[in-house]
């Protein structure tokens, strides 16, 4: 048991060694690149743009949630005043960068597994090879950088929409002072709050976004099967491998940042 | 005739499989050499090292006498030849134009104009003009191939390697396949290295015929030789291919 413990941490270690790497010689490989503004218009645009519903409608239902739980939590102390810093301070410091991850994990990142995983099937990175063009640096790169820019917006996107659904439980459906609500969170809202939301949106992006492609990118290699059932395991495997990345990335740079 | 690409020694294996067991080959400057064997003989992996694809054990590869670096193919760095692949290897969300273009929109500094023109010169030649915005899954499976090998020789490669450019195709399409292989070699002039399991149709265009068994090259030569080749195992070979009968 012991040895199997330690194999498994011994692969883990060298997976997550090698998909650093490749993470690099991705971003590396884009900087090469021709055209990179139009490889980078189109990553924000699948990365980003077609993210923000998904994003927006996960952030309102959980502000409305969270202004719910807290308010009640808050009430029983006599403490209602202070749902505005409550749910700010949760959504930016912690849910925000969290569950837009997971959400872009979800919309995009298994997406992004499946297409490079049938591309490598196809011959296509392949043939990307043989015509001279790294295909990491033309597949993935672009959307690495979009994942830097895309992550850090969505979270804010996140944030704001899951507020503004605290003030519609709180105030208008509970009946907190609006302005109340509203100044608590003007007022307790630092901007190293928001820094550290958008250190851990950064994070997540290049994390899930490396471990979502590298999966895809890899299927030949990694997957257990062939064909059909191999892409459709890399897509799974990246989908989970990013989600517990995240929660665990998470832990470590809340215990920094705290 | 002079050699564009020499192997020597060319060796791989996958575990206790010696694949490759030392291949030595040179294929001739504007000539198409074809590579015959069995079925998981190595002739794709033979292929694969000449790409870069593929890392090889042992051996040296060398194009136009510049010795091949697989650390700098596998980059993307080597592209004085081109790859044609056995399912096109299209980009389905790029048109058949697009896909033309791929090559010399990411590897040269050519203007948005002349890559236009040598797109457009190279759909003309392949007949291809009405379907450039069209995109792969739209084509048939004949045109799917003259489209990749469109793009295998817009960037006019040195060398271009085809790896059962047929599989798939019924016998007429195969035979206007080795047709347009032999048409556009007379029009381009590029040198060829193809492997094939289309036996006799492929020594219609082919110059040179090299058999891989065992890892190794047992045969090379021109096609007509065959027919005086006494080695038993070619001959064996040949035999379960129908080469006596169809020839």
């Amino acid at each position: 048991m012991i040895y199997g413990l330690g194999r498994g941490a011994l692969r883990a270690v060298h997976e997550l060694g090698e998909i650093s790497l490749f993470g690099l010689s991705s971003l590396l490989g884009f900087g090469r690149q021709r055209h990179r503004a139009a490889k980078l218009i189109t990553a924000i645009h699948e990365i980003g743009v077609r993210c923000v519903p998904i994003v927006a409608t996960v952030g309102l239902f959980t502000g409305l949630v969270m202004g719910l739980q807290l308010y009640y939590t808050l009430v029983k102390f006599g403490a209602e005043s202070a749902l505005g810093t409550a749910v700010a301070l949760s959504l930016i410091r912690e849910l925000g960068p969290v569950l837009t991850a997971l959400m872009v994990v979800g919309q995009a990142g298994s997406a992004m597994a499946s297409e490079l995983g049938i591309q490598r099937n196809d011959e296509q990175v392949d043939a990307l090879q043989t015509m001279g063009i790294d295909p990491r640096g033309y597949l993935v790169g672009p959307r690495l950088v979009a994942a830097l820019i895309c992550f850090p917006m969505l979270t804010a996107v996140f944030d704001l929409i899951g507020i503004f659904g605290g003030y519609l439980t709180g105030s208008v459906l509970l009946n907190v002072d609006a302005g109340v609500y509203w100044n608590r969170v003007f007022e307790s809202v630092s901007w190293a709050d928001v820094q550290g939301g958008f250190v851990k949106a950064l994070v997540f992006g290049l994390l899930t976004i490396s471990i979502c492609a590298y999966r895809g990118f890899n299927t030949h290699r990694k997957a257990s099967f062939p064909g059909v059932r191999g892409v459709s395991e890399s897509a799974t495997r990246a989908v989970v491998w990013s989600s517990v990345s995240v929660l665990a990335a998470d832990y470590l740079i809340t215990s920094f940042l705290l | 005739m002079e050699a564009i690409l020499s192997i020597q020694g060319l060796k791989k294996h996958f575990g206790d499989n010696k694949v490759l067991d030392g291949v030595d080959l040179e294929v001739s400057k504007a000539a198409v050499t074809t590579i015959i064997g069995k079925s998981g003989i190595g002739k794709s992996v033979l292929l694969k090292c000449i790409a870069g694809l593929m890392a090889p054990d042992a051996g040296r590869i060398a194009l136009n006498g510049q010795p091949i670096s697989w650390e700098r193919a596998s980059d993307g760095g080597t592209h004085c030849f081109s790859y044609m692949f056995q399912n096109n290897a299209l980009f389905d969300s790029l048109t058949a134009f697009d896909n033309i273009a791929l090559p010399l929109r990411e590897t040269t500094r050519m203007k948005a104009k002349e890559v236009q023109e040598r797109v457009e010169s190279i759909l003309e030649k392949v007949e291809l003009e009405d379907a450039a915005g069209r995109y792969p899954g739209e084509l048939s499976g004949g045109m799917q191939k003259r489209v990749a090998l469109a793009r295998a020789l817009v960037t006019k490669p040195d060398l271009v390697l085809f790896d059962e450019p047929t599989t798939g195709l019924d016998p007429e399409r195969k035979f206007s396949v080795f047709e347009m292989i032999a048409d556009y070699r007379e029009r381009f002039g590029f040198s060829a290295l193809l492997v094939s399991h289309d036996i006799p149709e492929v020594f219609e265009v082919s110059d040179h015929v090299a058999w891989l068994d065992e890892g190794r090259i047992k045969f090379f030569g021109e096609p007509d030789q065959l027919n005086a080749e006494a080695e038993t195992a070619l001959a064996g070979f040949l035999n379960k291919a129908n080469y006596g009968r169809k020839k």
